[in-house]
């Protein structure tokens, strides 16, 4: 105890008051919300054997779900890769109306409750709905289908790439650009060759974050995935069902099984931010 | 050569545009739409229902109390890390982060395993008897969980900028910590306070997955808007359901006009 | 002794900031600490100011150890580096914040105020902020807020870093005089060696965490106590094999030298005075320095510099020229000696 007092001791050179206090309700606060009950986990996991553990994580509707949640993830985060690189081109270097409504608009994947996002885009995508029914005339479903599930998981992740590029592209320096066309090089040419490596490292963030926050989203997802078991299944829907039959163990792995997934996702994007960047600067 | 370019760029706009139509446009209009499908009455109606009354009370309960308790945590967490130095800085900031990239159903799924009826802290809830999961107090701490980090995170960048000479200066004057907040550290921070607050409240109005799982969908008791939006889709009441959630949509709307705004103060405090 | 600091030692790290430091100060005296960035100048003012804790030492301002006092009650103004001014506050408001932290009355806190404000000529300027004043009109107010509580020891931290040269030149003299007419002993710190001998009483020379040589700024400059003191003030060359000069002859314990431009005069080949103490060398550059001519001169495998006034007959690059060093100073690891030209002394009858 005594140690973990020693870490939070501030170093000398500091005359501002209020460091205890503040540290400590910061501590406390944050001990309380949220690092107790995460510990929680791992106080319930006690109980489970090794072999319990491993065969409900690899329960084969439990794989099926893995795989549905990691490759609709993957596909949405890529689709907003390129089109928030895009999105973000357009809006911090072309003029055109309606701009700044446009730019308000990206938030709203921010803004919007999910149930509502959820509901609204499996109507649209039903067959009875404005898209879902020009496609139903070619015997395309979209709705409860893992396409439904790519569309919403798209929706949410727009903001992240787009928010992540713009300030970059904002203050990249426009002399680059003109030096590179000044000296004949094609437009295209430009964006690859200098564009492009400046903003990889952010649009690759952008990517990490869409695809981390796409696996463990559920208001949006949870209503045009329509839970078919090794169909539709999302990896949070299969925890909820679990929690609803009231098998916490159950719940509580797979659940440990997402944050290792987020985990590993969000130290390699910081892996590969840094290796990018580091190849950038020499 | 120019001609050229022009087309790229008017072809690249419209990309974006159609884009933007097709995910985010349409299905706004969609709520809006078939909210009012059955006309005003209908429309009116499935908002002036009871329940659809009680979920907006315990929303908005839940907002105020939330944002109230993440503004203090944020002032305080953002003040001890940017205005001291002390080891471990950036493992507290990383911890402070971390419900921002769990799945909000294990956000949920943690309060019940310790308030739940398996919880450790069961036993001690049961004496006294008090209800966290399946009860308010549930809604109001899940939805705290998963907004935790907004206000914290808006004000980190803000002070650090403006560093701690200032505070130093005052403290050396005799000071003391109430003074110097109030007196230095506020004016420089509000505004961004107030774009943290305003990320608080629109995550805080529609959380849904964390919510769902603890609050045991008791109506007109633990259902909040979101939850009750829900409850009437799988009803398949759906015109009630959109009009529910334009309610919703237009809190939305209103807070990224407010967004907009404040964030353009912010930028321009920043100059 | 009014200010006084013994034994004082403080460690970053593995980095010694202040390695057995010993001084005091008198009463009313403006003390000027120069040196190197990461000399320690900077730690030893907020050791005093106590914004830093020493490892071990004592510290006492008017008598007292303050080691263990807060800085707050040690009595003394602080003027930040860049001033720190409370963006937010008006100028009237900057400067009465320590004393309303004081709790003091309104109408003494007014009279103070305006007091202050017309002693650093910023009169109308009351309801200003931060922003709209200039960098020596910042200054000015970080100094007035320093000093309405009525300290007792003024610290300054590198008071005219983010000054524009321009301004410089003239707020240095405004400080010193107003420092004089305020009359509180004052300690700042400089790595500008300028304006350290300009404004300073007394000088502190810091150097790797210790004190190389306190003084009076002519006293520094003629005496110079360590190499690092002597290379530190003034323009200094330093030249090897010294003993290969004219009139110079080899002194066992030391193998360098440092000559200032003061002490070489140069004149044209078969114009000089004193043609058996003088020295053949090459002109390889000449810079021109406003008010006189910087002349770069290859003699004897070094390079040293001489003052040439813009009178004198120009001098172009190449040319063969003749030059008489009439003094240097000889120095080792540790120790400086001054030494003339024994031509030039021997031979008194010449002299003028």
């Amino acid at each position: 105890m005594a140690k973990s007092i020693l870490f939070f001791k501030k170093k000398k050179g500091n005359i501002i008051p209020g460091f205890g206090l503040s540290m400590g309700i910061t501590i406390t606060m944050l001990s309380l919300i949220v690092l107790i009950p995460l510990f929680s986990i791992i106080i319930t996991l006690s109980d489970t054997t090794l072999e319990d553990f491993w065969q409900i994580i690899s329960d084969e509707q439990t794989i099926a779900a893995y795989k549905v949640s990691l490759t609709c993830a993957g596909i949405a985060a890529a689709v907003n890769f390129i089109f928030g690189i895009l999105l973000a081109w357009i809006l911090t270097r072309y003029q055109f109306p309606m701009k700044r409504f446009v730019d308000g608009l990206i938030e709203l994947p921010f803004a919007l409750p999910t149930a509502v996002a959820g509901i609204s885009l499996t109507t649209l995508y039903s067959d009875k709905g404005w898209i879902g029914s020009i496609f139903s005339k070619w015997d395309i479903k979209i709705s409860y289908t893992k396409t439904g599930i790519t569309i919403a998981m798209i929706f949410i992740g727009i903001p992240f790439v787009v928010r992540s590029i713009q300030p970059v592209l904002e203050k990249l320096d426009l002399q680059y650009e003109e030096a590179a066309e000044v000296m004949g090089a094609s437009r295209f040419c430009i964006f690859r060759r200098i564009v492009l490596p400046e903003i990889l490292p952010a649009a690759l963030a952008g990517f990490g974050l869409a695809f981390a926050r796409s696996i463990g989203e559920y208001g949006s997802v949870v209503f045009i995935a329509g839970n078919i078991p090794y169909e539709t299944q999302i990896t949070p829907l299969i925890i909820m069902n679990k929690l609803e039959q009231f098998n916490y163990s159950a719940a509580t792995s797979i659940a440990l099984v997402m944050l290792i997934f987020a985990f590993i996702i969000l130290f390699s994007i910081n892996l590969l931010q840094s290796l990018i960047s580091r190849i950038a600067n020499g | 050569m120019k001609q050229k370019r022009k087309q790229t760029q008017w072809l690249l706009i419209f990309i974006g545009i159609v884009f933007i139509t097709i995910m985010l446009v349409l299905p706004l209009a969609t709520v809006l739409v078939y909210a009012l499908r059955q006309g005003w009455n209908a429309f009116y109606g499935a908002i002036n229902d009871d329940y659809t009354k009680m979920a907006l009370s315990l929303t908005l309960k839940t907002t105020i109390v939330v944002v109230m308790i993440n503004t203090l945590f944020g002032i305080f967490a953002s003040w001890a890390v940017t205005k001291y130095r002390f080891r471990i800085k950036h493992i507290l900031t990383t911890l402070i982060d971390i419900p921002f990239s769990i799945s909000p159903i294990i956000a949920g799924l943690v309060f019940i395993l310790v308030f739940g009826r398996i919880g450790w802290a069961y036993p001690f809830l049961e004496k006294f008897d008090i209800s966290i999961v399946f009860a308010t107090p549930g809604v109001h701490i899940v939805t705290i969980f998963v907004t935790f980090p907004f206000v914290f995170r808006e004000l980190v960048p803000i002070m650090t900028a403006q560093g701690s000479d200032e505070e130093s200066a005052a403290a050396l004057m005799g000071a003391g910590w109430i003074r110097i907040f109030r007196k230095i550290t506020f004016p420089h921070i509000k505004w961004g306070l107030l774009y943290g607050m305003i990320l608080c409240t629109a995550r805080a109005l529609g959380e849904f997955g964390a919510v769902s799982v603890v609050s045991g969908h008791l109506r007109g008791k633990t259902v909040t808007l979101p939850l009750h939006v829900e409850i009437l889709f799988n009803e398949f009441k759906i015109t009630s359901a959109f009009a529910v959630s334009s309610i919703l949509v237009i809190i939305a709307v209103i807070i990224l006009i407010m967004r907009n705004i404040v964030e353009y103060r912010v930028k321009k405090e920043e100059r | 002794m009014y200010v006084e600091l013994r034994n004082i030692n403080k460690k970053f790290g593995n980095f010694q900031a202040a390695d057995n430091i010993s001084f005091s100060i008198e009463k009313g005296s403006l003390i000027g600490l120069l040196g190197p960035s990461g000399s320690g100048k900077t730690t030893i003012l907020r050791l005093i100011a106590g914004l830093e804790d020493p490892d071990s030492g004592d510290i006492f301002i008017d008598g007292k150890r303050v080691n263990d006092l807060e800085p707050s009650h040690r009595g003394i103004g602080f003027v930040f580096q860049n001033y720190a001014l409370f963006r937010y506050m008006t100028v009237f408001d900057n400067i009465a914040f320590g004393l309303e932290v004081q709790k003091k009355d309104k109408a003494y806190i007014k009279k103070r105020v305006s007091e202050l404000i017309s002693l650093i000529g910023l009169g109308g300027l009351e309801n200003r902020r931060p922003h709209q004043l200039s960098g020596g009109q910042k200054q000015r107010v970080a100094f007035a807020r320093a000093l309405a509580p009525n300290p007792a020891l003024l610290l300054l931290d590198e008071p005219f870093a983010a000054i524009d040269a321009k301004v410089r030149k003239e707020l240095r003299s405004w400080l010193r005089e107003t420092i004089n007419k305020v009359g509180i002993t004052s300690i700042f710190v400089t790595h500008d060696q300028d304006e350290a001998v300009e404004v300073a009483d007394k000088i502190i020379i810091t150097n790797h965490g210790r004190i190389e040589q306190m003084g009076t700024p002519v006293d520094i400059y003629k005496n110079p106590t360590t190499p690092f003191a002597a290379k530190f003030i003034g323009e200094s060359s330093t030249i090897e094999n010294y003993y290969n000069l004219h009139g110079f002859s080899r002194d066992e314990g030391y193998d360098k030298a440092i000559i200032r431009p003061e002490f070489v005069s140069i004149s044209k080949l078969g114009k000089e005075i004193y043609p058996h103490a003088s020295e053949q060398g090459i002109v390889k550059e000449v810079f021109f320095r406003g008010n006189m001519l910087e002349v770069k001169i290859s003699i004897a495998d070094n390079e040293i510099i001489a003052y040439r006034s813009l009178e004198d007959e120009e001098l172009v690059p190449g040319e063969k020229i003749s030059v008489l060093i009439y003094r240097l100073y000889l120095y080792n690891e540790d120790s400086v000696r001054l030494i003339e030209n024994e031509i030039l002394t021997s031979r008194p009858e010449f002299s003028i």
